[in-house]
């Protein structure tokens, strides 16, 4: 699966300038570690609404860039807290490793 | 692609600082005033007081979420006039299907193509610009209350039973009157004594439909009822022979005629709707008690009393007021007598 779908990231890019791309990719990079260490504590308290929220944030901004495989990893893990199921096994880690490599890419394409 | 529009004041009502951000470039390079808030209660409070053209609103939010906010919006008679749209990921569609039935504008997926998000925007801010429009026209000639009756159940030609009661108002041989001066004189006349004759009419809650030449027909009790819309027809007829008094007082010191209206007023069921066409209609009522308000008005001339009503008005009266039975009169093409009364202001 493609890390980035470059036809969304280009329509993003196209409705706007390039400065504000870079504002954009920045944001979204300081933001999602601070919702993965959320989700992190989270688990921990067993607050599945804290948890589906954080989750809601990642998916929803990584859609936006395009990273449709780190939008995938979210959705589920947010379902499952919507469902109050914490149970998420190694899922969580899989979705920051996502991100992982979502930055580097991101961070090529400033 | 730009889509030229007026700017307008928007909030923006995320708690994603991304979309937050993606949303108020969008539509800043679109020359709007956009605002943010971060959260939903964040979000009202400034509904409530920043005089909004349009609300760009969030879902799944902390502290109020966006269904909340649209709920206590819609629930405001103030609020509900501000579009919302709601914005919202592919997989809440349940989430907006409830919001759009329960009245948001329209609504927005997440992520947000900017195109799209223009062309809403524009769309519903274009919508509330008509909206405003048709608020402004229909309070020249309604109350508050029954323009906002008409925005809500919108123009339906076609009309309903309703009980209420309908007041006609004529000025007495204006036409000699117009006479004896000239053409602007009578317009501006006529202009400021009706000023007078409508306040005193929306300030009873009536609602004038027609004015005809020197004459004017307003209804009490539709299209919102209230149960002493008798009392408040005679209430107006009573503070427009106030006013004429008063208005009579300025003529008279101007060395002009002074002028002399009879009143009628009928009670009763009536249909009442909107007759015309889809382009040009007018809130209307009809029916015989239309018609023997008419009458009444008419015998007003006969009987030399400004203000005459029907039993059925007369029933809806408290004992406060002096009312003079006149006996049955029978009008022209009419069956049945009908139990005249004048009242004494």
């Amino acid at each position: 699966m493609t890390i980035i779908d470059i036809n969304t990231f280009n329509t993003l890019k196209e409705s706007t300038d390039a400065e504000f791309i870079q504002e954009l990719i920045n944001a979204f990079l300081e933001d999602a570690p601070l919702q993965i260490q959320r989700m992190k504590e989270s688990l921990q308290k067993k607050d599945a609404e804290l948890f589906t929220r954080a989750a809601h944030t990642v998916k929803s901004n990584a859609a936006t860039f395009g990273a449709t495989e780190l939008a995938n990893l979210a959705r589920e893990l947010e379902s499952m807290g919507r469902e109050n199921n914490l149970e998420v096994g190694n899922k969580l880690q899989v979705m920051e490793e996502a991100f992982e490599q979502v930055k580097n890419q991101l961070n090529e394409l400033k | 692609m730009v889509i030229s529009s007026e700017p307008a004041r928007l909030l923006i009502v995320d708690d994603n600082k991304i979309n937050r951000m993606i949303l108020s470039r969008t539509l800043e390079q679109q020359n709007h005033i956009v605002e943010t808030a971060n959260d939903g209660k964040e979000g009202l409070e400034k509904i409530r007081t920043g005089s909004f053209d349009l609300v760009l609103l969030d879902i799944e939010m902390p502290e109020m979420n966006g269904f909340e906010v649209l709920e206590a919006c819609l629930k405001d008679v103030e609020l509900r006039q501000i579009p919302i749209i709601m914005t919202s990921a592919m997989d809440e569609l349940d989430a907006v299907v409830k919001c759009v039935e329960l009245g948001a504008e329209d609504y927005l997926t997440k992520p947000v193509n900017p195109i799209l998000l223009r062309a809403r925007v524009n769309a519903s801010l274009e919508k509330k610009r008509l909206r405003d429009e048709q608020r402004k026209l229909f309070r020249t000639f309604a109350t508050k209350e029954v323009a906002e009756e008409l925005l809500r159940t919108g123009f339906s030609l076609g009309g309903k039973q309703v009980i209420a009661s309908v007041l006609f108002a004529d000025i007495r041989s204006f036409t000699s009157i117009a006479e004896s001066q000239t053409p602007a004189e009578s317009i501006d006349l006529l202009n400021e004594y009706f000023s007078l004759m409508f306040d005193a009419i929306i300030n009873n809650g009536g609602t004038v439909n027609q004015v005809i030449g020197d004459g004017l027909m307003a209804v009490f009790g539709a299209p919102i009822f209230f149960e002493d819309h008798a009392e408040k027809s005679v209430r107006a007829a009573l503070d427009m022979l106030e006013q004429l008094k008063v208005f009579n007082k300025n003529l008279l010191s101007q060395g002009k005629n002074q002028i002399h209206i009879g009143i009628g007023i009928a009670s009763g069921t009536m249909v009442a709707g909107y007759t015309g066409t889809q382009s040009r209609a007018i809130y209307t009522c009809i029916g015989d008690t239309v018609n023997i308000a008419s009458r009444i008005e008419e015998y007003t001339k006969e009987a030399l009393r400004p203000l005459l009503i029907d039993n059925h008005t007369r029933l809806g009266l408290p004992e406060s007021y002096q009312v003079e039975d006149l006996g049955k009169i029978v009008f022209k093409g009419k069956h049945n007598a009908i139990k005249i009364f004048a009242v004494s202001d």
